[in-house]
């Protein structure tokens, strides 16, 4: 391989031909199909706006884009301040704290089948959750958080808090400990308390990280699959379905593949306000 | 500094037990879901798991459960798998994002921000939308049931990429130009220069790689519909739709199929944690 001219392009070959391949040509394709009627088995025909104009007539369609935009609501706030209190407690000189980190890791690493099946046993109507919730006399009677249309996405959305807190922890944590010591240091002296230094000093220095998980947050609860599919399969009556649930339902269940293209289109363009933003965040790094 | 020195030694000692209750409360909320699960795997056939209310621990514990459904669940097929699958994306996805991440980083040529740009726009898309055409590729590609069928579409991230080529920006251009001197071509700068030089950071990206190839659950469900080539997730769903009935066995089930994740994160867990911090930094 001499320094040539090539050398360049084709270091850069294999990940393009995979990029090329898997995603820019794919994402064409997927544009094209939300125009078409395709079932997989004829050939696909070109319908126009039949797919988008259909979906917006289609109540589930915008059920289950409702459900999503509960599930971002409910689900990013959590995930942006739950975890910075994490942080600071995993951040605490304390012996055997790094067990305590590990700890709260473990259900980030673990497979969400996994976690959906523990947590599934754990909501049951004489389970562990409704008998906690007994002795603590904040029930008096079992929910049956799965299986109520009141209840199930908000119990999926629990699921997803859960799995997630450990990952936005460490981040917030790489964030703590990029504090310096000498701006509690000075508080010290002045006498401010433990409030007031979370308030003065660590939330306003974590504002960069606190950016980067609502981002990281917002577009994964967008996507939000796997828990759904594990727990509830979208039910009771569609009320855990989320778009994803939808398009894939749609594109593999009743292939109508051209129908299930155009909910993905929405997606996409759901998403990508979040991840603009995410690319100018990424870009100021970048620049630095 | 003054003022802690002032706090009486009992106030101290009291808020170093609220913190451990807390940080013990925390840990039960975190890992009260696989213990619960582990209970109910060790309870034997003659205790009614669903009684109210429940028994925490299991009367006379047993390991029955677990063999039996070692009998029903081929652990070690699904165990192979997702070993394949899982390794061969990390060793792709380091090879293609560092290949690909050094002239960005290193050389100037044409369409080189062009490039870069359209590698990073890839984050934008979710694979959601892609699933749908990726499939029928990866039929016509005759992929379908095949390993190269479920790593090939996450064999090059944009999210590799950047850090690879954020990572080779850090080594100073003199090393190179020092083994260019000696008589060193491109490939070999980038291979013993620069790629002993970026542990840490292929580090992060193995980690990254792998948590998300062996827990990958959409992609494999799509792409396989031959139990033989079930990853651990794609079994495991399928084992708790058959005995739907049978929580004892899904319990053991879920449990064995935790074992080897945790097993590999409790004996790599630096790497973990510090691969998450450095990758909030980095991206």
């Amino acid at each position: 391989m001499r320094n040539n001219k090539l050398t360049p392009y084709l270091f850069l070959l294999p990940g393009c031909i995979i990029l090329g391949a898997f995603i820019f040509y794919p994402m064409l394709q997927a544009i094209w199909m939300s125009f078409t009627d395709y079932n997989m088995i004829t050939d696909p025909s070109f319908v126009k706006f039949d797919n988008y104009t259909q979906l917006f007539q289609d109540d589930l369609f915008w059920k289950t884009l409702t459900n999503t935009l509960i599930y971002l609501v409910g689900v990013v706030p959590a995930l942006v301040i739950a975890p910075i209190f994490l942080a600071v407690l995993v951040n605490q000189k304390l012996k055997g704290i790094a067990f305590f980190r590990s700890a709260y890791y473990i259900p980030v690493v673990t497979s969400l089948v996994v976690a959906g099946i523990a947590w599934d046993w754990v909501y049951k109507e004489n389970g562990l959750l409704n008998y906690v919730l007994d002795l603590l006399n904040i029930i008096s009677e079992p929910i049956p958080w799965l299986t109520s249309t009141q209840t199930a996405l908000f119990a999926v959305m629990v699921v997803t808090v859960w799995k997630g807190l450990g990952y936005y922890m460490i981040i917030y944590l790489a964030g703590l400990q990029s504090i310096p010591d000498s701006l509690y240091e000075a508080a010290d002296i002045d006498g401010a308390n433990w409030w007031q230094k979370m308030i003065r000093i660590t939330i306003p220095m974590l504002m960069p990280f606190v950016l980067i998980v609502t981002i990281m947050s917002s577009i994964a609860a967008m996507k939000v699959f796997e828990e759904i599919y594990v727990m509830t399969g979208g039910g009771p009556l569609h009320s855990s379905e989320t778009l994803v649930f939808y398009i894939y339902t749609e594109a593999f269940d009743r292939l109508n593949m051209g129908y299930a293209s155009a909910a993905g289109v929405i997606l996409f363009l759901l998403t990508l306000v979040f991840s603009l933003i995410n690319l100018k965040v990424m870009g100021k790094d970048n620049s630095e | 500094m003054a003022k802690q020195k002032k706090q009486a030694p009992n106030r101290k000692i009291v808020k170093k037990i609220s913190l451990y209750i807390l940080l013990i409360a925390v840990t039960l909320f975190m890992i009260g879901p696989f213990l619960w699960l582990l209970s109910t795997a060790l309870k034997s056939g003659s205790e009614n798991i669903f009684q109210y209310p429940p028994k925490l621990l299991p009367e006379e514990p047993t390991l029955s459960n677990f063999s039996t459904v070692m009998e029903v669940f081929p652990f070690w097929r699904y165990l192979f798998n997702s070993a394949v699958v899982a390794v061969l994306t990390v060793v792709l996805n380091v090879l293609f994002c560092s290949l690909a991440a050094y002239p960005l980083a290193r050389m100037n040529f044409k369409g080189k921000n062009i490039i870069f740009v359209l590698i990073i726009a890839t984050m934008m898309i979710p694979f959601q939308l892609l699933m749908i055409p990726v499939y029928i590729i990866s039929l016509k590609l005759g992929l379908q049931n095949t390993y190269l069928g479920m790593v090939l579409p996450h064999v090059t991230t944009a999210f590799g990429v950047f850090l690879m080529r954020q990572a080779f920006m850090t080594v100073p251009k003199s090393l190179d130009e020092s083994a260019r001197m000696d008589g060193a071509n491109s490939f070999q700068i980038w291979l013993r220069v620069l790629m002993p030089l970026v542990k840490p950071a292929m580090v992060t990206l193995t980690i990254f790689t792998f948590v998300s190839a062996w827990g990958d659950f959409l992609w494999p469900l799509i792409i396989v519909n031959d139990n033989d080539m079930y990853t651990l997730p794609l079994g495991l769903n399928m084992l708790s739709g058959t005995f739907t009935s049978d929580w004892r066995l899904i319990a053991a089930g879920a449990i064995i199929s935790m074992i080897p994740i945790i097993t590999i994160f409790l004996l790599l867990q630096r790497f973990f944690i510090g691969g998450a911090m450095k990758g909030a930094i980095k991206g």
